[in-house]
């Protein structure tokens, strides 16, 4: 399992664990009684153990472990923490933290046991204490230096002989060689008290190029610039001057310690690149980057540590530390920041209404205005950026779901998910689990058949359940389907009916379409008979409510016999939108950019009726119309004889035409919850402030459908 | 807004904004008022209570606004230059307007001044369920509005028996 990549989370909540039980520590240590101390500490311990384990740093693992067993006991009443104790624990920490540091810099939580820290925790559990914790204590460093020792190991001075040569680099070698000129493997030491080691090894190379050619160096001339580099480097120069002439132009350089030259051997250099292929592959997981380049010193001090440490203590550990590149910050902070970004797009806006009112259009304001325009729609995708995460977190736990379902359902299937690295906004995200987990057990159930139908259908004997998530615009759809069965619109249409979710009548008119979107109507299931895993009648209606409430849509794609596919479509942003500013009777309202298809002009002529509804033939397609006036309890101002102002809006598939009475214009709004008392109303999903101060109350579309 | 009722024995002093609706006084506890401002345009949320009259901007917050009286079950605001919007806090933080027909003064009563009016004392209908306590100062009697009873979401039913 490739861990590498949580190994910042891991870092950052290690740290705060031991912070956390350092002052932990520390309290219990004046009051020994504390029972929330007590439990916060193994709380911390049991969440190391845990993230230790995960990560596969058994020795971590084991030292926290311990640490929980004694607190365990402590919170069992069965013994009681002296103050001798906490010396004990608080070295106990240290080792963890020296296991931290060992991480930050190479991944690797170093070799030390602490074996008198566990020992000493076990006499704690035992009752003894006292002249324990003195030994471990002067233990505790004596044993960390090894560690710290194997943490740089990999360091070793860089050395000529080990340089890999590239298939390619080899050949031009070859070709100097066979030119008559010399291979010298020219090894630098530069003193350790350089500042400007980037500018001492630049100067070596001009002066070396001065001479001849630098086949190839190590690290690379990129990273030699960059200081990528402790205090030595290797280089191959192909020349025709002597040996002496190529140190006396290194030793030239200020601040070079020295310099090892010698005649490269070819054929030596072919024998020491196959030797290490071995070695190179475990020592290049320990310690990436430097280590793969200088193989030999990082595979030997692995056996032997303690010499090792010696020789490379003092200097800097070789591998670059993982940086913590990351800040954790509150969700709530980011909200506040969102919330202020909302707050500039309307001074924004206003600003824009309040030139365009005071006619102070010149060309330089509106100049501003869009610059500004420019500057805040940027600063609005990046504050949505901060607050974004991949799904892969919710993602994680359906392949082992799925692998449980194989068994307690008798079916075999497999999961193939993609785009887990598709980036929602944090609070959708958290959301979408349940929906997801819903349809995904639905495939499995209902969808893939079993084993003697697969078979007889022709098709492979494993099913297959997938998820693709993808981002699609200013929305992220994700889909989840299967192979399966598909849906039976007739049989979905006769149990709607025994249900009384509809009369036969109503039955006779619907389309496959509309008979499969049955089952997403509140207590309806399918399933013959009620399993474990669904059919209690929940699920697809709390999929369906759940989307909405987080402003997305779901709809699904079946074919009998071959599959479905559900499709879940959720915007990218919750609180800033795109929207079409409408005028009905005296009113403004606000209807959200993405449901809106097309605005069209319609005669009143145009009208048909179906089943006393008002219907308009659009481009072939029949739609309903709907006037918004009505539903919204407002007077039309406009002439019933003249055109109609039509907004064709969609969801899914679904087509409506809504009447307006006049356009505004497109703009950019911020939605503001509309409090407790005013959100009654399904057709408003909330408000706007406009740049004149005044409110637009945003229409919900989907719900008039 | 339960402590309106409590703190009666410690004789603390209380500011009340004293405000009119229809013909009586009513005095509302100061530190529930967020705000007053004049009467502005609302803007009509379709489908809810009429006593809902709709929503106003209160520096970039949407808040809702509603008229006391028709919760009262009198009639119909007439809205003159001396009406006022108030906006309250509510318990959860939220802010909510009602609409009051004038703002007369401040009033400092001590709390051994004000009687409460027990709960059970308030199954009438109309105006008295709305009334939390009686104040008693110099000028004479100030009714404390319960305000929790004005801004609960439930629906007055005898709106139409008590309009006088």
């Amino acid at each position: 399992m490739d861990v590498s990549q949580y190994l910042s989370v891991f870092l950052d909540e290690a740290k705060e664990h031991l912070q956390s039980l350092n002052d932990n520590i520390m309290t219990l240590e004046q009051d020994p009684e504390n029972e929330d101390c007590i439990n916060e500490i193994f709380r911390s311990a049991h969440s190391m153990k845990g993230m230790a384990g995960t990560m596969g740093y058994t020795r971590m693992q084991n030292l926290t472990h311990d640490m929980e067993d004694v607190f365990s006991d402590v919170r069992g009443g069965k013994i009681k923490i002296k103050s001798a104790d906490i010396d004990v624990l608080l070295q106990c920490l240290d080792a963890i933290q020296g296991y931290v540091d060992n991480i930050t810099e190479n991944q690797d939580e170093g070799t030390d046991e602490h074996q008198n820290i566990i020992k000493a925790l076990a006499d704690i559990r035992n009752g003894v204490t006292g002249g324990d914790g003195g030994d471990a204590a002067e233990a505790a460093p004596a044993a960390e230096a090894p560690a710290a020792g194997g943490a740089s190991s990999a360091d070793g001075a860089s050395d000529y002989k080990a340089i890999k040569l590239d298939p390619s680099v080899k050949s031009t070698l070859e070709e100097a060689v066979s030119q008559g000129k010399k291979l010298y493997g020219v090894t630098v030491h530069i003193q350790e008290s350089c500042i400007l080691k980037a500018a001492r090894g630049f100067l070596v190379f001009k002066g070396l190029e001065e001479i001849g050619e630098i086949a190839v160096s190590d690290p690379s001339t990129q990273d030699i610039e960059d200081e990528k580099f402790d205090y030595s480097f290797s280089l191959i120069l192909i020349t025709d001057e002597s040996k002496e002439k190529v140190e006396e132009i290194v030793k030239a350089v200020s601040e070079v310690e020295g310099c090892e030259c010698g005649e490269f051997d070819l054929g030596s250099a072919k024998t020491t690149e196959d030797k290490e292929e071995a070695p190179a592959a475990p020592a290049a997981e320990a310690a990436p980057a430097p280590a793969t380049q200088a193989p030999a010193p990082a595979a030997a001090s692995k056996q032997a540590p303690a010499p090792a440490a010696g020789a490379a203590g003092g200097k800097k550990p070789v591998g670059k530390p993982v940086v913590n590149r990351t800040v954790r910050v509150d969700i709530e902070k980011l909200d506040v920041l969102m919330n202020l970004v909302s707050e500039l797009i309307i001074a924004k806006n206003s600003l824009i209404s309040a030139a365009n009112t005071s006619g102070v259009s010149n060309g330089n304001v509106n100049e501003q205005i869009e610059y500004l325009e420019s500057v805040t729609t940027n600063l609005h995708e990046s504050v949505m950026k901060v607050r974004m995460v991949p799904i892969e977190s919710v993602l994680q736990k359906f392949p082992r779901m799925i692998r449980d379902l194989n068994k307690t359902l008798g079916k075999k299937m497999e999961l193939t998910m993609t785009g887990e690295e598709t980036e929602m906004d944090r609070t959708v995200v958290d959301e979408i689990g349940d929906p997801l987990m819903h349809l995904i057990r639905n495939s499995a159930d209902h969808g893939i058949e079993s084993a003697e139908i697969r078979a007889q259908r022709g098709k492979p004997e494993v099913g297959q359940i997938f998820l693709h998530a993808f981002q699609d615009g200013n929305s992220v759809v994700i889909e989840v389907g299967d192979d399966g069965n598909g849906i039976d619109a007739e049989a979905v249409k006769n149990k709607a009916i025994e249900k009384g979710v509809v009369t036969p009548d109503q039955a006779a008119l619907l389309t496959e379409k509309q008979c499969v979107e049955l089952l997403f109507h509140p207590g309806f299931s399918t399933a013959k008979q009620v399993s474990e895993i669904s059919g209690r009648g929940v699920g697809l209606d709390v999929v369906k409510s759940k989307v909405e409430s987080l402003s997305g849509e779901v709809t699904v794609r079946t074919k009998l016999g071959e599959g479905s596919t559900w499709v879940i479509r959720l915007p990218l942003t919750l609180a800033i939108i795109q929207a079409l500013m409408v005028i009905i009777g005296e009113e403004k309202y606000a209807i959200p950019l993405d449901s809106i298809q097309s605005i069209e002009d319609v005669s009143p002529a145009d009208i048909k009726f179906v089943e006393n509804k008002e219907v308009i033939n659009l481009r072939g397609s029949v739609l309903p119309l709907i006037r918004l006036n009505e539903v919204l309890d407002t007077e039309s101002k406009r002439n019933p004889d003249e055109d109609m102002v039509v907004v064709i809006a969609r969801k899914g598939d679904q087509q409506v035409g809504l009447v307006i009475d006049e356009l505004m214009g497109q703009q950019e709004i911020v939605i503001k919850p509309l409090g407790k008392y005013t959100n009654k109303c399904k057709l408003i999903s909330g408000a706007t402030i406009l740049g004149d101060g005044e409110i637009a109350l945003i229409l919900d579309t989907n719900s008039i459908f | 807004m339960n402590e309106l009722r409590d703190n009666s024995d410690v004789g603390e002093l209380i500011q009340f904004i004293v405000i009119k609706i229809d013909d009586e006084q009513y005095g509302i506890n100061i530190k529930y008022i967020d705000n007053i401002v004049r009467m502005q345009q609302i803007t009509r949320v379709p489908k809810v209570d009429d006593y809902l009259k709709g929503v106003i901007n209160i520096r970039g917050e949407i808040v809702p606004v509603m008229s006391v009286r028709m919760k009262m079950g009198l009639a119909e605001d007439e809205i003159t230059g001396k009406s006022r919007i108030i906006i309250l806090k509510t318990g959860e933080g939220d802010l909510v307007g009602i609409i009051v027909d004038q703002v007369n003064q401040v009033l400092t009563l001590d709390t051994n001044n004000i009687e409460k009016v027990r709960y059970d004392d308030k199954k009438g209908s109309g105006q008295a369920k709305f009334v939390g306590g009686v104040g008693h100062y110099d000028g004479g009697l100030v009714s404390i509005l319960d305000l929790d009873a004005v801004v609960s979401e439930k629906e007055v039913k005898e709106k139409t028996s008590n309009a006088s």
